[in-house]
């Protein structure tokens, strides 16, 4: 009962904060599907931190900590808290200039621009929906099971999910992405503070740390180190698996919301210390459960966390770790599915159907009627979910980390080509599907047993093909270059200008409107500030190209709100 | 080598050796308790400080060049 009621009161606050959210709403596209870009350092920290932890890697990693022992955090937590806020440093900052400067609100927005390529633009919409649907699918079914397990059945699973998609449709459909954002700073701190809190009190009823582990060593010595648990090769591979983040559609769209790129500086420095806050009560409470439960529990492991809080805490905690589990449920969900919505709104309806014939109060009806469609479907799909299907989860982490190098190229590559992209994405999404079905049944998710882990091959047979077809097909040209590499373009301009003063054929207004900038830079800046520069091939070529920035197409963007 | 470029360079070279030290090999077989904690743990935790740590220095002394705004 006093869970229930702590469950009805969390949904509550999260309906009361994601009412207020739509006060604050400007009413216009960019504000629907990036909060008008005005995240300050906090939110995107909880928001970033949010979204990558779903309710089942929290329950996932406590039940993999029963089963392999401690070496679970070395292999998720440590890993992830070096890798991750290094994507941010390198590629999220990277991300949110070219979106700031051009107005992206989507991935596939931005490739497609960067390569010139309506087909490839295509083809990375289906790649990335075809891996974060399943993703999305699993986090709603396993919410649902998860709900059921904490109130005994009370709330059946099909209850649970569609409790979830109400809560997350009411303040979603309803104030966008500047909803999810302030309902999931709500929902992380929930989730830091209240894990701990639950380990705390679980430690201190068995006589703390020391006599808690001494008793686990007793009866279980292997889970306190990894030898025979987990193999030296699969904590080198594991690190290639947070790589997935910067290919996330909702994590990219996430960097876009920013209000500046400085304000990446606290997620970066402060993530690890956030990863293992959560994850530490996380696996500290699967190993210590092996003293309550001794034997084996098996596809029952998942569900040690909760089972020791309800043995070892009064039930208010138990409460409110229920709260926290449905914070991280849908902290990553409700940004999914915004994300999926904005990439059919911008990247189909609106890209081929309705250029500028869609009005921006059109804009977010039809991306509010996404989120309708999509949660209905997710929770219908919820319904026939089988559950040996959880481990495609893991299979998703794989696709997502394996097309990664593309977008490294993509932000630091100017050689690399369209073709070298689709190539790298057609590979993936080959040898993906062919592991996928060869490996199913592998117990570990090894290749062969051998401990190498499947994303370490893709990843590399990812970029070999990124790598080889981009050297061996047309350079990209100049107009692009300007665009993406303002230093690189510079370089190759003037290599034509020195050409055509040679020439005698230089035009005249190009030494003017450069002035002391590199001529690209400068060519890429004026054409980005909408004027009408006409310095030169490269400048022109980038204004053909299509340099003015997508967001002001639809006129004047108003000043945002700040979150 | 201007202030940025230095601490940069070095900080990267901080980093490649805590991917280095992330797998730690020695203690693969070792059961002792540390702080209260398994040594393998305690040592991951202590990875995730000083990650933070070098992450912070990252952002204060070699915020990356492109990141004007």
């Amino acid at each position: 009962m006093i869970t229930l009621s702590i469950i009805g009161v969390y949904f509550l606050a999260v309906l009361l904060i994601g009412g207020f959210s739509h006060r604050l709403f400007a009413g216009t596209s960019e504000d629907y599907f990036v909060a008008n870009r005005s995240l300050g350092p906090a939110l995107l920290l909880l928001n970033l931190f949010g979204a990558n932890m779903t309710a089942f890697a929290v329950l996932g990693a406590s039940g993999e900590a029963y089963s392999s022992g401690i070496g679970v955090f070395a292999l998720m937590a440590s890993s992830s808290a070096m890798v991750i806020p290094l994507v941010f440093y390198f590629v999220g900052t990277r991300v949110w200039e070219l979106g700031k400067r051009r107005g992206y609100v989507s991935p596939v927005q931005f490739f497609r621009e960067r390569y010139g390529s309506d087909s490839l633009g295509l083809l990375l919409f289906v790649v990335l929906n075809a891996l974060l649907i399943p993703y999305l699918l699993i986090g709603l079914a396993g919410g649902g099971i998860t709900l059921a397990q904490i109130t005994h059945g009370v709330i059946p699973k099909w209850l649970g999910s569609l409790l979830i998609v109400l809560v997350v449709l009411a303040y979603v459909a309803y104030g966008g992405m500047r909803g999810a954002i302030l309902v999931n700073g709500f929902q992380a701190l929930l989730l830091l503070v209240l894990g701990g809190l639950a380990c705390w009190g679980v430690v201190h009823q068995l006589g703390g740390l020391e006599a808690a582990f001494a008793k686990v060593g007793a009866a279980h010595p292997e889970l306190l180190a990894r030898a025979g648990k987990i193999r030296p090769l699969q904590l080198l591979t594991y690190t290639f698996i947070p790589l997935s983040v910067g290919m996330f559609p909702h994590i990219f769209i996430q960097w876009l919301t920013a209000r500046s790129s400085r304000a990446f500086r606290l997620p970066v420095a402060v993530y690890p210390l956030c990863i293992a806050i959560v994850w530490l009560p996380s696996v500290l409470l699967g190993v210590l459960a092996r003293i309550d439960f001794p034997t084996p529990a098996g596809a029952a492991a998942n569900t040690m966390l909760v089972r020791m809080v309800e043995r070892h805490t009064p039930g208010v905690l138990v409460g409110l770790l229920a709260a926290a589990l449905c914070a991280a449920i849908m902290n990553s969900f409700d940004h999914q599915v915004l994300a999926v919505s904005t990439m059919f709104t911008h990247d189909i309806v609106h890209h081929y159907g309705y250029r500028d014939r869609l009005s921006e109060r059109a804009r977010v009806l039809v991306g509010r009627l996404f989120v309708v469609g999509i949660l209905a479907l997710t929770f219908l799909l919820s319904l026939v979910f089988d559950p040996s299907l959880f481990k495609l989860g893991v299979w998703c982490f794989t696709g997502f980390a394996a097309l990664f190098p593309i977008l490294l190229a993509a932000l630091f590559w100017p050689r690399s080509t369209k073709q070298g992209v689709a190539a790298a994405v057609l590979a993936v999404a080959a040898l993906w599907s062919y592991l996928v079905v060869t490996e199913w049944r592998s117990p570990d998710y090894t290749l062969g047993g051998t401990g190498i882990l499947p994303v370490a091959l893709v990843l590399a047979v990812s970029a070999a093909a990124l790598v080889v077809v981009s050297l061996a097909t047309r350079p990209p040209d100049a107009a692009t270059l300007a665009i993406f590499f303002p230093a690189a373009g510079a370089a190759e301009e003037e290599e034509a200008a020195a050409g055509a003063v040679a020439g005698g054929a230089m035009p005249a207004g190009a030494a003017t409107a450069g002035g002391a900038l590199p001529a690209g830079a400068a060519a890429a800046g004026a054409a980005a500030a909408g004027g009408a520069l006409q310095a030169g091939a490269a400048a022109g070529a980038a204004a053909a190209a299509g340099a003015e920035p997508l967001a002001s197409r639809g006129g004047v963007r108003p000043e945002p709100p700040a979150v | 080598m201007t202030g940025r470029r230095a601490w940069a360079t070095l900080l990267y070279a901080a980093l490649a050796a805590l991917y280095v030290l992330h797998n730690d090999l020695w203690l693969w077989n070792d059961r002792r308790l540390v702080l209260g904690l398994p040594i393998g743990l305690a040592y991951h935790l202590g990875f995730c400080v000083v990650t933070s740590v070098v992450l912070a220095l990252l952002v204060v002394l070699a915020w990356p060049p492109w990141s004007t705004r």
